[in-house]
C-alpha cells in the first residue's frame, strides 16, 4: 500500500514518518516513533489506555489515523515529566496516593488528567470521576486515582491537599 | 549518646519494613510510560502472527484454502492444524488433564476458535492475510445450554472422546460429560436432611464472566537455530510452568528455553493458562527462523481466552428451627466449554469448591460436581479467586440469606449463631479442609458496629412501610457477606500442576556494600511485589528496603516458582522470602559473633544489626556484616552472603472478611445506587497497608462489575453477544461506588510472618454482598433468589414479576 509522509510535533519535537493511510496513530507512535508509553487496551475507544493529547484535546489514538494527526501538536506520557526530568505533580500524585497497580492504564490516565486539570484546575470529586470516565482501570477501583488527581490539583494550585476521610 | 544518634523508631522507620506504607518503586517507571510490557518488546526482523477464527460455534471444517492469502504482500506463511501435525502440536494438553486443539482439527467447537495462523511482516499485512484465507465450513447442531448437555439427543461435541467412558478424573456418564467429583459424607448428610426441622433448596447460578485485564494475552517467540534455543517473552502469571510445558510438548531441553515475563498489565487469572497463540508463535518462529509476535485484540481476549465461573449450584441447607445449621448439600453443574482447560491444581477437577461450607460449623456436608462440554470458549480460570472459591462463597452466602429469610431471622444473627468459634481453630471442615486461624465473631461485630447495622435495619423497615403506603418507589437492601477464603496453593500434599508441587522460591544475594538482590518465583501483575518483597527482607535482616532490588519473571535468573495467582504469592513466595532472609540472618549472626569476639548465642538481633546481650555498645550493623562477609568471615566459612529457599507450605491460609453493602433500587427503572460499601478484611499480618487497601478497592470494583452486570453471554445458537467493551460491562469511575475499608489481624499460625494473602478476598466477598443487597431489597415482595447479574433491566424485571410495577 502506498505510503504517505506525515509530520507532527510530539512532546515538543518535530517528527516525521512514512505511513500507510490506514495506520493508526497509536501504531505510528509505538512502532515508528518507538515511544511505547501509549498503550493499546481495547481498540474500540472504550478503555483509554491509548489516550494522547492532541492540540489541547484528549484523544484515543487507537481509533485515529496517523494521517489525521498531520501537523498537530501531540503530548504523550513521555512528555508529562517536568522539564528537569523530575516527576510532575500528577505523576507524583499517582505514586503518593497509590493511584496505579499494573500501570497499564496509567499513561492514558495521566495524559487525560493533565488535560482535565488544564480545563478545570480545581475539580470536585464528581467532576474528576466524570472527567476520567473515558479511561478504564481494572486494578485500582478509581478511588486512589481520584485522590491522585486531587493531590496534583492542590499542588499545582498551591493549596493544601487534604485526603478525604474514609 | 548525642542527639544525632537515631532512635529505635528512626532506625525502624529507615528500613521501611513490614507494616510501612512504603511507596511503590514500580511507579517511577510506570508513571513515565517506561514500563516494559510484552507489546513493547521489539526484536530485529520480528514478524507478526494473527489468527483466522471460526464464525461458527460448531462446524465441520471442510477445506482451508490459503492460496490467496499467500499472495498478499508481506504474508510469509499460513499455519493450520495440518502444519502443526508435522511437529505433533495440533493438540496440546490442558492443565485439567484434557487435550485441546491448537488449531481447528477437522471441526470447530466454539465461536472464534483458532483455525489458522497467518505470519506476516507486520500486523497490518497479517490482518490482510487473514481476510484472504478461505475456510469452507459445514455447520453442525449447537449445544449452548449446559443443562441439555447430557440429554440423550444432545449433539456430541468431542468426537475425539467418543467411546472413552473414563476421563482424567474418573468415569464419564455421557459423551459430553467431563467428570463427576464428589466430596463429603452422603449418608450422614442425607440423614441430616431427613430429620431437619427446616430446609431450603435453591438453584443458585454464578454466570459466565471474564477477567479481561487491560493488557490482552500476548507473546514474542524467538528461536535461535544455531544455539537451538527458544526465547519467549509473554504475559505469563507462571513463567516457570510455561517453560516446563513448552519443554514437554515441544521436546526442547528445558535449559534451552528462556521464558521472560516482563511487566504485565493485569492478570486476574487470565494469564495462567497456555493458549494456542503461544504455540503458534513458537512454531512460526521455528519455521521462519525469525522472532514472531502474537498480540491478541480485545474481541479475541473476551471470546476465546479463559472465561470464569459458569457454575450452576443446586443448594440445600438443613437447620433447626432456631437457626443452627445441620447439613449442606450442593450439586453443581459446571459448564466448561469445548475443552476442559480449567486452571486448577491437578487433583481438583472443580478446584477448592469444597470450601463451600464457608465460615460455618456444618456438622456434615455433601458435594457433587458434574463438568460438561458445551460449544463455548474453554479454559475456566479462577478469576481473582483461589480455584472456585468465588463460586463457593457466593453459593453459601446466598444460601445463608435464603435460610435467614425462611426462618425470619436477621442474616447477621444467623451467621453469628453458626460461625466456627475462635477456640475451634485449627478447624476441620466437613468437606476436608483444615482452617488455620480465624476470629469471625469479632470481625462481624466490628462490621455491625462501624456501619450502624441495627439503625440501617430500622431504616429499612421504615422504608418498606413507606413503600407499602405508596410514599416511595425506592426499595432498600442490606447485603451482608461473611467469607472465608482458602488461598496459598499450596502444600505439596494437596497441590500440584502437571505433577509439579506448588512450592515457591526466593534467592537473596547481599553484596559487600549492604545492597542486594532478591529473585523470586512469583510474578507480579500489578500487586507491587518489587515493593513489598523488599519490605519483608528489610524487617527480617535489617537492611533498608530501598537497598534490595526485587526481580521476577526471568526463568534464567529466578529460582523455580509456581507463579502468581490464587492469592498464593504472599502465603507461599512471601514465606520463601522470609525463610531465605532468615538463612542470611543466621550466617550474618555467625560473622558478627566472630567480628565481635563473642559466642553467637551471646548476640541478639536488634532492628538493623546484632548486639551483644547486656553490652549495648557492642553492636555490628547488618551493613557492616555484609562487608565482612566478603573479606573477614570466620575461618572455614565460605565467603559471601546469599541464600535460597524453596518453601512448601504446611497448609493453606484462610483469610476472611465481613462486608456490608447498602443499596437503594428504584423499582420503576431498576436503577440502583450503592449508598455504602464497607469491607473489613482479615488477611493476617499486613505487609504494606497502602497496597492492601488498593487491592481491596480493585477487587471490590471487579466484584461490583460481576454482580451488577458483567457477563459473557451467548445467544441460543452459540454467538457470543458480549465480545467488546461496548457490551461487556466495564465500570468507569462514574459507576464505581466509594469503598470504605477496615481490618482485623488474625495471623496465620503456620506462616513465617503470619501473612495470609488478600488480593482476591474483596472479589470473593464482594459479589455475595452486592447480590445479597439486591435480593434483600426484593425479599419483602416475596422473592427468595434473583439470579445475577443484577443490571437495571433485571432489577426492573424482578420488580415487575413480583408485582411491584404495573
Amino acid at each position: 500500500m502506498a505510503k504517505t509522509h506525515v509530520t507532527m510535533k510530539v512532546n515538543g519535537a518535530e517528527v516525521e514518518g512514512l505511513v500507510e493511510p490506514r495506520t493508526l496513530l497509536v501504531h505510528f507512535i509505538r512502532e515508528n516513533l518507538q515511544m511505547t508509553g501509549t498503550h493499546i487496551g481495547c481498540e474500540t475507544t472504550h478503555c483509554g489506555a491509548c489516550t494522547v493529547d492532541i492540540d489541547g484535546m484528549s484523544v484515543k489514538s487507537c481509533t485515529m489515523f496517523a494521517v489525521q494527526a498531520q501537523g498537530s501538536d501531540i503530548i504523550t506520557v513521555e512528555g508529562m515529566a517536568n522539564a528537569d526530568g523530575t516527576l510532575s505533580a500528577l505523576q507524583e500524585g499517582f505514586r503518593m496516593m497509590h493511584g496505579l497497580q499494573c500501570g497499564f492504564c496509567t499513561p492514558g490516565m495521566i495524559v487525560r488528567a493533565h488535560r482535565l486539570l488544564k480545563e478545570n484546575p480545581l475539580p470536585s470529586e464528581p467532576e474528576i470521576r466524570m472527567g476520567i470516565s473515558g479511561n478504564i482501570c481494572r486494578c485500582t477501583g478509581y478511588q486512589n486515582i481520584v485522590k491522585a488527581i486531587q493531590y496534583a490539583s492542590a499542588k499545582i494550585n498551591g493549596v493544601e491537599f487534604q485526603e478525604a476521610a474514609e | 549518646m548525642n542527639d544525632l544518634t537515631p532512635t529505635r523508631e528512626q532506625r525502624t522507620a529507615a528500613l521501611e519494613g513490614m507494616g510501612c506504607k512504603r511507596k511503590r518503586v514500580e511507579d517511577i517507571r510506570f508513571t513515565q510510560g517506561r514500563g516494559n510490557y510484552v507489546d513493547d518488546v521489539k526484536l530485529p526482523g520480528m514478524l507478526h502472527g494473527d489468527f483466522v477464527r471460526s464464525p461458527h460455534p460448531h462446524a465441520r471444517v471442510k477445506k482451508i484454502d490459503d492460496s490467496e492469502a499467500l499472495k498478499v504482500p508481506g504474508v510469509l506463511a499460513v499455519i493450520t492444524a495440518e502444519t502443526l501435525k508435522t511437529v505433533n502440536l495440533a493438540w496440546m494438553p490442558t492443565l485439567a488433564g484434557d487435550v485441546q486443539m491448537v488449531l481447528a482439527d477437522g471441526k470447530v467447537l466454539f465461536q472464534n476458535q483458532e483455525v489458522a495462523f497467518v505470519v506476516a511482516t507486520d500486523r497490518y499485512a497479517a490482518d490482510d492475510g487473514i481476510n484472504k484465507v478461505v475456510v469452507e465450513y459445514e455447520p453442525l447442531p449447537v449445544l449452548v445450554d449446559p443443562f441439555k448437555a447430557m440429554d440423550p439427543d444432545a449433539p456430541v461435541l468431542r468426537e475425539d472422546l467418543v467411546g472413552k467412558m473414563s476421563g482424567a478424573h474418573g468415569p464419564r456418564k455421557h459423551d459430553n460429560h467431563i467428570f463427576e467429583w464428589t466430596v463429603g459424607d452422603k449418608e450422614l448428610t442425607d440423614a441430616a436432611f431427613n430429620k431437619a426441622e427446616v430446609t431450603i433448596k435453591e438453584m443458585i447460578s454464578y454466570h459466565r464472566t471474564h477477567p479481561s485485564p487491560l493488557e490482552t494475552c500476548q507473546c514474542v517467540c524467538s528461536f535461535d537455530k544455531i544455539k537451538g534455543e527458544l526465547t519467549i517473552y509473554g504475559t505469563f502469571q507462571a513463567p516457570h510452568v510455561i517453560r516446563t510445558v513448552v519443554a514437554l510438548i515441544a521436546k526442547l531441553p528445558e535449559h534451552k528455553i528462556h521464558v521472560i515475563a516482563p511487566d504485565i498489565g493485569g492478570g486476574f487469572g487470565n494469564k495462567v493458562g497456555a493458549y494456542p497463540g503461544y504455540i503458534c508463535a513458537a512454531v512460526a518462529s521455528i519455521v521462519t527462523g525469525k522472532p514472531v509476535k502474537w498480540v491478541e485484540d480485545r474481541i479475541e481476549n473476551l471470546t476465546a481466552t479463559s472465561f470464569a465461573r459458569d457454575y450452576h449450584m443446586t443448594t440445600e441447607v438443613a437447620a433447626t428451627k432456631d437457626g443452627k445449621v445441620t447439613g449442606l448439600r450442593v450439586h453443581v453443574l459446571a459448564d466448561h466449554g469445548a475443552f476442559d482447560a480449567c486452571a486448577d491444581p491437578s487433583k481438583w477437577p472443580a478446584g477448592f469448591f469444597n470450601i463451600v461450607t464457608g465460615s460455618y460449623d456444618f456438622p456434615t456436608a455433601h458435594l457433587a460436581v458434574d463438568g460438561v462440554y458445551t460449544n463455548k470458549a474453554p479454559g475456566g480460570v479462577a478469576y481473582r479467586c483461589s480455584f472456585r472459591v468465588t463460586e463457593a462463597a457466593y453459593c453459601i452466602e446466598r444460601a445463608m440469606d435464603i435460610l435467614a429469610q425462611k426462618l425470619d431471622m436477621d442474616p447477621a444473627e444467623l451467621r453469628l449463631k453458626n460461625f466456627i468459634k475462635p477456640e475451634q481453630f485449627p478447624y476441620h471442615s466437613a468437606l476436608g479442609w483444615e482452617y488455620d486461624s480465624g476470629d469471625y465473631h469479632t470481625a462481624m461485630r466490628k462490621m455491625m458496629e462501624t456501619t450502624g447495622y441495627a439503625a440501617l435495619r430500622k431504616e429499612q423497615a421504615e422504608k418498606r412501610a413507606a413503600f407499602a403506603r405508596g410514599e416511595t418507589r425506592d426499595i432498600m437492601g442490606l447485603g451482608i457477606s461473611f467469607f472465608t477464603e482458602i488461598v496459598g496453593a499450596g502444600p505439596s500434599k494437596n497441590c500440584d500442576i502437571l505433577g509439579i508441587a506448588m512450592f515457591d522460591s526466593c534467592e537473596i544475594r547481599m553484596h559487600p556494600t549492604g545492597a542486594g538482590i532478591a529473585r523470586v518465583g512469583s510474578k507480579s501483575q500489578g500487586q507491587g511485589h518489587e515493593t513489598t518483597w523488599a519490605q519483608i527482607i528489610a524487617t527480617e535482616i535489617g537492611i533498608p528496603a530501598d537497598n534490595i532490588m526485587v526481580e521476577e519473571g526471568n526463568t534464567d535468573t529466578a529460582p523455580y516458582g509456581l507463579g502468581t495467582y490464587g492469592s498464593r504469592s504472599t502465603p507461599v513466595a512471601g514465606a520463601a522470602i522470609a525463610m531465605a532472609a532468615r538463612k542470611i540472618k543466621a550466617k550474618a549472626q555467625m560473622i558478627a559473633a566472630y567480628k565481635l569476639e563473642v559466642h553467637e548465642d551471646d548476640l541478639e538481633f536488634d532492628i538493623d544489626g546484632f548486639r551483644v546481650k547486656g553490652l549495648p555498645e557492642k553492636f555490628m550493623s547488618m551493613k557492616d556484616i555484609c562487608w565482612a562477609a566478603y573479606n573477614s568471615v570466620p575461618p572455614g566459612m565460605e565467603p559471601g552472603l546469599e541464600a535460597v529457599s524453596y518453601y512448601d507450605p504446611p497448609n493453606m491460609t484462610y483469610p476472611f472478611g465481613a462486608y456490608l453493602c447498602v443499596m437503594d433500587i428504584d423499582v420503576d427503572t431498576g436503577v440502583y445506587k450503592v449508598r455504602r460499601f464497607y469491607a473489613l478484611d482479615d488477611c493476617g499480618t499486613r505487609i504494606n497497608p497502602m497496597i492492601i487497601e488498593g487491592q481491596v478497592h480493585g477487587g471490590l470494583t471487579e466484584a461490583f462489575a460481576i454482580a451488577m452486570g458483567q457477563e459473557i453471554r451467548y445467544d441460543e445458537v452459540g454467538n457470543v453477544v458480549t465480545g467488546s467493551f461496548m457490551d461487556f460491562f466495564m465500570p468507569t469511575a462514574v459507576e464505581t461506588p466509594h469503598w470504605e475499608t477496615d481490618f482485623t489481624v488474625t495471623p496465620s499460625p503456620h506462616h513465617p510472618i503470619g501473612a495470609k494473602g488478600v488480593g482476591e478476598s474483596p472479589n470473593v466477598g464482594g459479589v455475595p454482598a452486592f447480590s445479597n443487597a439486591v435480593n434483600d431489597a426484593f425479599s419483602f415482595l416475596g422473592s427468595t433468589h434473583i439470579q445475577m447479574p443484577h443490571d437495571f433491566w433485571r432489577n426492573w424485571k424482578a420488580a415487575k414479576d413480583l408485582g411491584a410495577v404495573a
